[in-house]
């Protein structure tokens, strides 16, 4: 383990965790609202998957998608203004939480239907296989898309075309408020990709190095094989689906059991064990991590409302196409 | 000037349009080994091999999101849906996706994919595969709906919409594959943002699009000889739809008759209706008369299918009935 791409790793958990919390007590003040879906617990998937990709690759997500925009390089600043609803967030405040977009670090949304995003990335793929370019296509999906449709068309063309796509499951166990176990009768995620003779392998998604180090294989064997690839991380949402969410669906003690795997004190011990980390290290990433926190939370707060009369723009383009 | 049939000048389209870009390729179920459902894509994928002419598997949503993410990724594909009643399948990626990318991105990405698909009844295919779910689509903002009906614009939208920076369907009606008629060799895109007076007359106007244009041409020319002056509109598009075109004529006629193959409740016809009543009213010496399709799933039996659809008789009654003040 290089101590620079540990504490990296650690840094970039952090200021997921760090952010999100953040957002619940905006959510709780009013200054965010609609639904806001937290992915504290699984910071350790985006943290460790995103580390593998160059800067033309593609990213697809999903509506938790907090994580993988900050870990892609979006800014924070821009995600909260979006989040706020100011015309400088990412989407000019028209996707709101589940909807970021960056055309700058090619992350194509915050997808809020269920799998909907799998055909997308397949088709990105497509053009960058028919284009012949050096991009590979990063789509993150819940294990609840497993049971849709667009899955299985989705692994099916991506094999049977050779699509360059890493397919990342982030299986947290629960689709909403559904058990994995009652709702798919074979529960291994990377035995169905298997089935399409698509790569497959599950990681611990609570350890970050292993994550990083299964998100490394996956992308060499994309860029060198030209096909597909399904890591699965075994992860869990610590935090309600949303805000809206009682949670009578899994006991308290079962959160607790996985809160005991949580990936952020997970890392520090063993960064610890290896003196790769002290008590003064761990302070300055929260302090910086505080000060870019806030930083983004007063840019949103100085951010703009679009004027109404600019309500319809977009729905078409402004131009004509090349 | 040659001699070609509605399936040849969409061919013609397509052909031309893989010429003259190397983005463009033409994907969806049969279109190449097979030669396409209805034949469009026969020879193509000799011409231009397997990549460009790119036979899919059943998974209509798959494919066509697949044609989305392609569009975004750099190309510009041409997607065709066997028909009209399989693009349900994908409806979730044409609506959520297509129709929402720009706007939900604040105007970052735009998808410029062109989905074509056979639309329509009249070839006894009953509830599964006959349907007019046009005006479905053209209630969905960011997409842009052509039907074409003509020889020119079966050739030309399709170059016009390739060039298009946002969602563009097609609908081709399959009764209209096989008309033959002429077309200059070197027809090119069309423009596609106004509706077409195809009959010029003073006492009535039939609004229709699509096959259903030459049932009222053909209503029209009978009534001509009755001395009743109709004049005939080709919608072209149905969105964005030119109210301009059909307020104009109306101003001219004072009646108007809309033929629509889709069903009429909630249908097109009910929105251009509804425009005639909001911007015209005072122009109009009749109540707006519909001849749509009745509200059945269309059934198979012949004398059934028949019944169901908007007939060139039909449109006569009712123009009679509007010219003449009597019930039709």
């Amino acid at each position: 383990m290089s101590p620079e791409h540990a504490l990296h790793l650690l840094y970039e958990m952090v200021r997921i965790r760090r952010f999100e919390e953040k957002c619940v007590e905006l959510y709780s003040a009013m200054k965010i609202r609609g639904f806001l879906h937290l992915y504290i617990g699984e910071e350790a998937v985006a943290a460790g998957v995103l580390q593998a990709l160059r800067p033309n690759d593609a990213v697809i997500a999903t509506y938790r998608e907090h994580g993988h925009a900050l870990a892609r390089g979006v800014s924070a600043q821009r995600i909260m203004a979006e989040m706020f609803g100011k015309m400088e967030g990412c989407s000019r405040g028209r996707g709101g939480s589940m909807h970021l977009f960056d055309a700058a670090t090619h992350f194509y949304g915050g997808n809020a239907i269920v799998g909907g995003g799998l055909p997308i990335a397949t088709g990105l793929a497509l053009a960058a296989k028919m284009q012949q370019q050096e991009r590979i296509v990063c789509c993150f999906f819940g294990e609840g898309a497993v049971a849709e449709g667009a899955f299985h068309e989705s692994m099916n063309l991506a094999a049977l075309w050779r699509l360059p796509v890493m397919f990342i499951c982030e299986n947290n166990l629960y689709a909403m408020g559904t058990a994995l176990s009652r709702s798919e009768s074979l529960t291994d995620i990377s035995a169905k990709a298997a089935a399409y003779k698509v790569t497959a392998e599950a990681v611990d998604g609570m350890d970050v190095m292993a994550v990083d180090a299964a998100a490394a294989r996956a992308a060499a064997s994309v860029r060198t094989t030209g096909g597909p690839y399904l890591l699965e991380c075994r992860t869990y949402r610590f935090r309600a689906h949303s805000m809206f969410d009682p949670e009578l669906y899994r006991p308290k003690s079962e959160v607790e059991e996985w809160k005991k795997r949580d990936p952020i004190p997970l890392l520090i011990s063993s960064m610890r064990r290896e003196g790769l980390i002290d008590d003064r290290e761990i302070e300055r990433i929260e302090s910086s991590v505080a000060a870019e926190v806030d930083d983004a939370v007063a840019f949103a707060e100085a951010g703009s409302l679009e004027p109404p009369k600019e309500l319809t723009r977009f729905v078409y383009s402004d131009r004509r196409s090349e | 000037m040659s001699r070609v049939t509605y399936r040849e000048a969409v061919r013609q389209g397509i052909r031309e349009a893989l010429l003259k870009d190397p983005r463009v390729f033409l994907m969806g179920e049969d279109v190449g080994a097979y030669g396409g459902c209805y034949a469009v894509s026969k020879g193509l994928l000799d011409e231009f091999g397997a990549d460009r002419i790119r036979d899919t598997p059943l998974s209509e949503s798959g494919f066509v999101g697949a044609g989305i993410g392609a569009a975004l990724g750099g190309m510009r594909p041409i997607v065709e849906i066997m028909t009209v009643n399989f693009s349900l399948l994908a409806l979730d990626q044409i609506m959520n996706t297509a129709a929402t990318y720009l706007h939900m991105s604040g105007g970052q990405f735009n998808v410029p994919v062109v989905i074509r698909m056979a639309t329509g009844a009249g070839r006894q295919l009953a509830a599964q595969h006959a349907h007019s779910l046009e005006g479905l689509y053209a209630h969905i903002p960011g997409l842009k709906v052509l039907t074409p009906a003509t020889l020119e614009d079966a050739r030309g939208m399709l170059g016009t919409a390739l060039q298009d920076p946002d969602p563009v369907l097609i609908f081709e009606h399959c009764n209209l594959y096989n008309m033959e008629g002429e077309l200059v060799e070197d027809a090119g895109p069309v423009e596609i943002s106004h509706a077409r007076v195809a009959r010029e007359g003073k006492d009535v106007t039939i609004i229709s699009y699509s096959a259903s244009l030459f049932k009222a041409l053909e209503a029209s020319n009978k009534l001509a000889s009755d001395g009743m002056d109709c004049e005939v509109i080709d919608l072209r598009t149905l969105r964005p739809l030119d109210s301009e075109t059909i307020l104009g004529s109306i101003r001219k006629t004072h009646r108007a008759v809309i033929v629509d193959e889709g069903w009429r409740t909630g249908s097109i016809s009910a929105e251009i209706s509804a425009r005639i009543m909001e911007n015209g009213f005072y122009d109009l010496d009749a109540p707006v008369q519909r001849v749509c399709s009745e509200e059945v799933p269309i059934p198979y039996a012949k004398h059934l299918e028949d019944a169901a659809l908007p007939q060139a008789e039909k449109i006569i009654r009712s123009v009679r009935a509007m010219i003449t003040g009597k019930a039709a």
